[in-house]
């Protein structure tokens, strides 16, 4: 397990659910777990919606002050570096595209530091509209490497639809995310899959969907 | 996908030729997919120095006959109150997107369904309609796409999708239908060129002869007419042998439908109306659906606004109540659940 978790990909793809799940993953396996919200383009569906799930299951959380408020500026008021710099698991939600990760460029050279425990994962769905094709999904992965002046070093299929999706759905998707992840030259690093469904992949991960509306939360 | 892109990209779809805005939360990812992909698709996308610039951009691409669209937010779409107003004077066909968010002023960045009186009652001056269609998933916005454009060619006036922050936002699965290839023939009246082989046409909200305006008027009121007999549309949600019925739009009607449906599932009989159309308001729809009904529950994000088309069209028969929230703050199904049950005492 790496130290420091960077998790980057297109809007949409799914990266805070990923991340959401992570953190909760790693506390209670009793690890120190600091979440960061680094999303400076989006202004709901985010990290930070998450505040008191984290506190109650021992998760820092560190955000934009000025997160889900009206204030819409692309700010960041945290300490990422003595965060990477502390004990414990960091794992860092980045805003999505090239856009999302501007702000992470600036951090390059002292997240540089920790270069041997730091895992930059690039988190890729299928059925996103942009990203349909894998060149798409290899260029978007190519502008965010530059923005953030970092490079991956694994993909996440993270292929869905939503609540529509099936074990189908999945299924249908390996052959893309193994494609993209041979023309990135990076390894497969894991497909996710609602942990409701049966579904048998290599490295599956099975996650909880935290990200969603009001209206299909439970009653 | 994600609401903002879904509705671009059935513009798109929809043959949508050239698109002018201007950035503004929640509503961005619209005009940045719309930056991306018209160009390939072969039409313009252009990001004006403010609203006002866009929507005139708007009312000169609509006069050629083009389909034409412009978005925004709430404050923003209070800029181009102006030029719908003229587009409407000139009868000109045109999408308008409103992704609302809190007001008044800049308000905040948040959901809000606090724009319902001026879409529907007072976007610009003047005596005129625009037809405003009010969906409540992301899949519905494609479809609402699809119709705005059709609607406002077949009727020449501007139609205005309201949606709000959250249905912008949020993802859902999509299906798109193809895209168009045949598009409504508008050489009768668009200023497109007349090659000196006809008379001029004049796209002109101006009148000089006060009796002639009034002419005008009469007629585009004909046509509104038209609308109102032909256009309404809403979905009834278990409206059969309901006491109470929950009157809800866009996002709110999807909280709505959460709390109905536990509400139903104990015994309580509640039902739902949501109306697909703003204007024209559904007035048939909303009597059959409450048929059975002994009181209204009007839920929305805002102080109540629609209360007053579901007053005006029941005939204040039932009494109507109301549960909102403000501000960009999204009423929650349990919020609306205990508001059922108050009213109705539970289940019997």
């Amino acid at each position: 397990m790496k130290k420091i978790t960077i998790i980057t990909g297109h809007y949409g793809s799914g990266k805070t659910n990923f991340a959401v799940n992570l953190a909760l993953n790693l506390a209670a396996q009793q690890e120190k777990v600091t979440i960061v919200d680094f999303d400076i383009v989006n202004p709901y569906f985010r990290t930070a919606d998450f505040k008191e799930l984290f506190a109650e299951k021992g998760v820092t959380l560190a955000a934009s002050m000025y997160a889900n408020t009206s204030l819409d500026i692309p700010a960041i008021s945290f300490d990422l570096e003595r965060m990477a710099y502390e004990p414990g698991h960091l794992i860092i939600d980045v805003g999505g595209d090239d856009a999302g990760a501007i702000g992470l460029g600036r951090y390059a050279d002292a997240l540089a530091a920790y270069k041997e425990q730091t895992e930059m994962l690039y988190v890729i769905n299928c059925y996103r509209y942009l990203t349909e094709a894998p060149e798409e999904t290899l260029t978007l992965m190519r502008e965010i490497e530059q923005v953030s002046r970092m490079q991956h070093t694994g993909i996440i299929n993270n292929s869905n639809l939503g609540r529509e999706t099936t074990a189908e759905t999945i299924r249908r998707s390996m052959e893309y995310a193994k494609h993209v992840a041979k023309e990135a030259g990076l390894p497969l690093a894991g497909t996710t899959y609602r942990s409701d469904l049966e579904v048998s992949v290599p490295d599956g991960i099975p996650v909880e969907v935290y990200v969603k509306p009001v209206w299909e939360q439970p009653l | 996908m994600k609401g903002n892109e879904a509705l671009a990209e059935a513009a798109i779809r929809c043959g949508c030729k050239c698109f002018f805005g201007y950035p503004i939360t929640p509503q961005t990812e619209l005009s940045a997919y719309m930056a991306k992909r018209m160009e390939k698709a072969g039409g313009v996308f252009l990001q004006a120095e403010s609203e006002i610039a866009a929507i005139n951009m708007v009312l000169g691409a609509a006069s050629t006959g083009v389909r034409a669209m412009t978005s925004s937010s709430s404050p923003g779409v209070s800029l181009k109150a102006e030029g719908i107003s003229y587009m409407a004077g000139s009868d000109l066909p045109a999408v308008i997107i409103n992704v609302q968010r809190g007001g008044p002023g800049l308000g905040s960045i948040q959901p809000a369904q606090s724009d319902y009186f001026q879409a529907t009652k007072a976007v610009g001056h003047g005596d005129f309609h625009v037809m405003v269609l009010a969906p409540c998933s992301v899949q519905e916005m494609v479809d609402a796409v699809t119709l705005a454009f059709d609607k406002a060619d077949q009727y020449r006036m501007p139609v205005m999708i309201l949606a709000d922050g959250l249905l912008g936002q949020m993802m859902e699965p999509v299906t798109f239908p193809e895209p168009k290839t045949e598009l409504p023939d508008k050489s009768d009246w668009a200023a497109c060129g007349h090659k000196n082989e006809r008379k001029h046409h004049i796209i002109n909200s101006l009148f000089l002869d006060a009796p002639l305006l009034e002419a005008k008027v009469l007629e585009r009121y004909e046509r509104y007419k038209q609308v109102e007999e032909n256009e309404t549309d809403a979905e009834l949600y278990m409206c059969d042998g309901a006491e109470l019925v929950v009157t809800a739009y866009g996002a709110s009607a999807r909280v709505a439908k959460s709390a109905v449906t536990k509400a139903r599932a104990e015994g309580i009989k509640v039902g739902l109306f949501r109306p697909k159309t703003l204007w024209p308001f559904p007035v048939k729809e909303i009597n059959e659906a409450c048929k059975d009904a002994k009181k209204i529950l009007d839920v929305e994000m805002s102080m109540g606004q629609m209360i007053y088309d579901v007053k005006l069209a029941t005939e204040c028969r039932i009494p109507v109540e109301f549960y909102g929230r403000t501000g960009g703050v999204i009423p929650t199904p349990a919020e609306v659940y205990e508001e059922i049950k108050k009213l109705t005492g539970g289940a019997q």
